[in-house]
């Protein structure tokens, strides 16, 4: 009996084992991220850096280009997520899109817990941001599960 | 999407007279940042997906990344540049782009 997480399938399929629970988690994240991106939350940086170190205005010009194609393509993935919350058997498109929802809601999640490497090390339960961190770690974990499944 | 930067407009740089080089000549380096929040499988998955990286290539530039703080991962034209520059931002990773 295999655990938790996700495995490929023969049929080139991904079957997804979590709880009623975590698929509740997984469905409700996109809505506030998405919440977040409308408003401009500043913790979103993280999502858009910029793509020159030293030229501010090759990099207003670059957030024109692609600035809008960024958004929507996570806003995509994001959609996905919540559509696909509760299946049981995703294809690999759907897992793509678990892929970069999850990239998302890390990169915002992380930089508004202002993670570092020594996060990883340590967890202190007596934290104030103890639930959000271990949201966190669950979100890396499961992220680590769509890497592993798809690499496989 | 992004994808769609990718016509090469040659913009025509204004000359400078004959003893500078025009800067534009230079070819653009992609690099990718060292961040405490992308998993390092993630972000070896990600350079094979991109650019058809081996896992032997895509290992290596992720373990430079984690090591040395960053990593050259392609190069080319500004409009190549900025192109795998978006496709990078897209996956979420920190990536920026100069000239060599």
């Amino acid at each position: 009996m295999l655990g938790r997480g996700i495995d490929r399938r023969r049929d080139g399929q991904f079957r997804v084992r979590l709880s009623a629970g975590e698929r509740e988690v997984l469905a409700a994240l996109p809505g506030q991220l998405r919440e977040a991106l409308a408003e401009g939350d500043p913790s979103l940086y993280r999502l858009f850096p910029p793509a020159f170190t030293d030229d501010d205005e090759a990099n207003e010009d670059y957030a024109r280009l692609v600035g809008q194609g960024l958004v929507e393509g996570k806003l995509l993935a994001l959609g996905e997520l919540e559509r696909t919350a509760h299946a049981e058997t995703l294809t690999e498109a759907d897992l793509g899109a678990w892929l970069g929802a999850l990239e998302s809601l890390r990169l915002t999640l992380g930089t508004q817990l202002d993670i570092t490497e020594e996060s990883y090390v340590a967890f202190d339960e007596s934290d104030p941001d103890a639930p959000r961190l271990a949201l966190y770690h669950w979100l890396s974990w499961l992220q680590e599960e769509v890497v592993q499944a798809m690499s496989g | 999407m992004s994808q769609t930067i990718e016509a090469p407009v040659e913009v025509q740089e204004p000359d400078i007279g004959d003893d500078e080089r025009p800067a534009s000549d230079a070819p653009w380096i992609v690099i990718v940042w060292n961040d405490p929040i992308n998993l390092m499988s993630y972000v070896t998955l990600v350079l094979k997906q991109l650019f058809g990286y081996s896992q032997a290539k895509a290992t290596k530039l992720m373990l430079q990344v984690h090591n040395e703080g960053k990593a050259v991962v392609s190069s080319g034209t500004r409009e190549k540049a900025e192109l795998d520059v978006s496709r990078l931002h897209a996956k979420g990773l920190w990536a920026t782009m100069q000239q060599d």
